[in-house]
């Protein structure tokens, strides 16, 4: 049996696809932090580029519709200098009835050299890894509800710029638990990072079974789940899910899980208030919570682009074994 | 052409007729004639030296997808027929999800003269509970009694509503019809591909509770008590289900227990790294439901085990898993991992054999399953202790989706008859 790791990374350790940060070593994330501070300053600059991937074409193969991820990755592809090709096959070949693998098998014959994919089934991106030529990374931008690992990294990267050592933080993660992929990545990280507790919050119908085998304490109520965190992080509830006997109203959700000002007097006095949007004002968050002091929603977002560079500069260096400039 | 045939040398082991020790096998007419001393007069045709193997009866397996009519992309019940010789296996029950269904008798006439032609293996169909499967309209059981169902099952098909649960129980009793349920509350599984608990939902799979077993046998269960109807449970996955099965019986209900044997080898840390080969229904559950599945089978409250055999073209499991098709080809791979439950001492070399011969001849309420004098020779010669290694040498199955691919087993079928008739043979060329 092949474990991720197997997959993920090359002999010596390195990157190679970016499929999950389960299992991954903390140096490694830490390194995929401090790339990405390095970066940071070049998106401050007049002109925002590094030609570490001058030349090498990536894919971002959008097999499910997303705005935000999907424009920051390809930002980060460009300020790397890299060719970049959006396909966006949710209204594409497979609607046509080919299969994934040739999907996969035409685009690979077009001599790319990075897929960054999205994909509503969880696996997807581990069975695109598997399949494809060996010079090929693979970077996963969210699986059904497996994983989404550089949005967990753009989180923890963005604690560690507020907060500093996680070994003295606790964290709520608040909501759609049962849904998120992006949950998952963030509990995973958090833990590798030596986070002090993590604490999920929501009804009973949001949270999967046997949460806790991921190391964090489930909480019903989102008072108590809050009380004494550094950080707060908000996820999107999904009005689908009021179609599927998740929660009867999203009045009733609000009223018990909604971040109020109130609510939020319960976490300590500079908690800082994350979410991975895209928000729904008034059904998970108040506005002036999602506007307000304590919110670094939006620095979650260029963030997103660093963590992106980095991670995407780290993956293709894996099979030259270049070192980084 | 039948031939006289003696088999010497061997370990017979009968469970049913309880017979254990090295005795000589002699076959007439496609039937078995004596065990031990010859019978007056006989002089055979062929005589078989079976030093160092065990001399059983053929295996009936309860349920194996052929997948013909309707899949032949997947499999034939020629290419079947094959293997199922090769693995020892000499009747399968095959579930009415073939296309067209098995809700007619014209159906099972087209089965069975393609089970004649390929003349490996004896087939019999399960019929349609329902007309189409669709858990709506009663099927014609009489007819389908008629053409030979010994047993009704509605597959992996819902039958929700519980009234017509009911009249399709209380209307195969009063044909004296079996009824095959393969527990699973279709709304509670919810599109599930993976046992819901831990792995799951790290793996973010979408997870098939222990209620969606545990509530379809709960539900069936009541029904006997109200209608009487004999009901057999496939394909098990979970200790609480079992421990309901384990209350009905004792309380003396008339019901019945398989299990597949994958369910008591694997579990649910096989899905790790998304192998689709793992994708199975119901799913691999966790190591206390294996246990408590073995314990089952070795108390007696499982009486069989089947190989729940279903073959997939390649495609079939090249996807991301949840959008893979579930299941594995398993006939030849049913006997080794039997034998592996021997070594590992879960049970007896007798139990294991029962398992696989009067176990499933008990539960369909056939004569087969055994090498009494008089019964049909149906039998098979295996070494417990040979090695081989599942490849495309040794493969014969159309399906090739099995997660034992290219890894070494032991145990192998040397030789299969089907009513007297050599139908496999291993080393012959």
């Amino acid at each position: 049996m092949t474990t991720a790791n197997d997959l993920q990374l090359n002999d010596r350790g390195q990157l190679r696809h970016f499929l999950s940060v389960e299992g991954l070593p903390q140096a490694l994330l830490e390194s995929i932090m401090d790339t990405a501070e390095s970066f940071a300053s070049v998106t401050e600059q007049t002109v925002k580029k590094v030609p570490l991937l001058r030349g090498k074409t990536i894919v971002n193969l959008f097999f499910e519709t997303s705005t935000r991820t999907r424009t920051t990755f390809e930002l980060a592809a460009k300020r790397l200098s890299a060719d970049v090709l959006n396909v966006n096959i949710a209204t594409s070949a497979t609607t046509k009835g080919e299969s994934l693998l040739d999907t996969i098998r035409n685009i690979e014959a077009m001599h790319v050299d990075m897929f960054v994919v999205r994909h509503a089934q969880s696996g997807a991106p581990h069975f695109i890894a598997h399949h494809v030529a060996p010079h090929i990374s693979v970077i996963n931008a969210g699986d059904g509800r497996h994983a989404h690992p550089t949005q967990a990294m753009l989180d923890v990267f963005t604690i560690r710029k507020h907060k500093g050592d996680f070994t003295q933080l606790k964290v709520a993660i608040v909501g759609d638990i049962l849904h998120s992929r992006v949950a998952r990545s963030e509990i995973h990280a958090l833990r590798i990072l030596g986070t002090r507790e993590i604490r999920v919050v929501g009804p009973r119908t949001l949270l999967p079974a046997g949460i806790e085998s991921l190391g964090v304490k489930a909480y019903y109520d989102l008072d108590s789940g809050l009380e004494g965190v550094d950080v707060i992080i908000m996820l999107r509830l999904q009005r689908e899910r009021m179609n599927g006997a998740f929660i009867p109203s999203e009045h009733e959700y609000y009223a018990r899980f909604g971040l109020t000002g109130k609510r939020l007097a319960q976490a300590k006095e500079d908690a800082i208030v994350m979410h991975p949007g895209p928000i729904n004002r008034g059904v998970e968050i108040d506005s002036k919570v999602a506007d307000g002091s304590r919110s670094v929603i939006l620095q979650q977002v260029t963030h997103g682009i660093a963590i992106r560079m980095a991670v995407m500069s780290m993956a293709m260096r894996h099979d030259s074994g270049e070192k980084m400039a | 052409m039948s031939q006289r045939i003696r088999i010497h040398g061997g370990r017979v082991i009968d469970p049913a007729s309880q017979i254990d020790g090295p005795l000589d096998v002699f076959i007439a007419d496609g039937r078995i004639l004596a065990l031990g001393n010859p019978p007056d007069g006989f002089e055979a045709d062929l005589d078989i030296a079976a030093n160092g193997q065990i001399v059983g009866p053929g295996f009936i397996d309860l349920s194996a997808r052929l997948r013909e009519p309707g899949y032949e992309h997947k499999a034939t019940i020629a290419s079947e027929s094959l293997a199922a010789a090769a693995a020892g296996i000499t009747t399968v029950c095959i579930p009415p999800d073939t296309y067209p269904i098995i809700d007619t008798p014209a159906v099972i006439q087209l089965i069975q003269d393609k089970a004649t032609l390929a003349g490996k293996l004896r087939i019999q169909p399960i019929g349609a509970l329902t007309k189409g499967l669709n858990g709506q309209d009663l099927s014609e059981m009489s007819s389908l009694k008629e053409a030979g169902c010994l047993a009704v099952s509605n597959a992996m098909a819902p039958v929700s509503n519980t009234l017509v649960l009911r009249r399709a129980l209380e209307y195969a009793a009063s044909h004296d019809l079996r009824v095959i349920v393969r527990p699973e509350d279709k709304d509670l599984a919810d599109g599930g591909c993976a046992h819901e608990g831990p792995v799951a939902t790290r793996m973010g799979l979408r997870g098939i509770p222990y209620a969606a077993e545990t509530v379809a046998v709960a539900q069936v269960l009541a029904l006997i008590e109200h209608t009487g109807a004999r009901v057999h449970f496939t394909q098990l996955s979970s200790a609480r289900a079992l421990r309901s099965i384990a209350r009905a019986r004792e309380k003396g209900l008339p019901v019945t227990a398989d299990v597949a044997i994958h369910q008591l080898h694997l579990t649910d840390a096989a899905i790790e790294g998304f192998d689709a080969h793992y994708h199975l229904r119901p799913p691999l559950r966790d190591l206390s439901d294996r246990d408590a599945l073995r314990d089952g089978l070795r108390d007696g409250v499982i009486t069989a085990i089947c190989s729940d055999h279903q073959p997939h073209e390649p495609d079939a499991k090249l996807d991301a898993f949840p959008a893979t098709e579930p299941g594995m080809a398993a006939l030849q791979t049913l006997l080794p991992l039997t034998l592996e439950l021997v070594a590992s001492g879960v049970l007896t070399l007798a139990q294991a054999i029962a398992s696989l011969t009067s176990g499933p001849a008990a539960i369909l309420g056939i004569s087969g399953g055994t090498l009494q004098a008089g019964a049909v020779a149906d039998l098979c010669l295996f070494d417990p202790q040979r090695p081989w290694t599942v490849n495309g040498d040794t493969w014969l199955s159309a399906g090739h989706n099995t997660p034992y691919w290219g890894q070494p087993l032991k145990g192998r079928v040397t030789q299969t008859f089907l009513g007297g008739v050599r139908v496999f043979e291993l080393d012959a060329r």
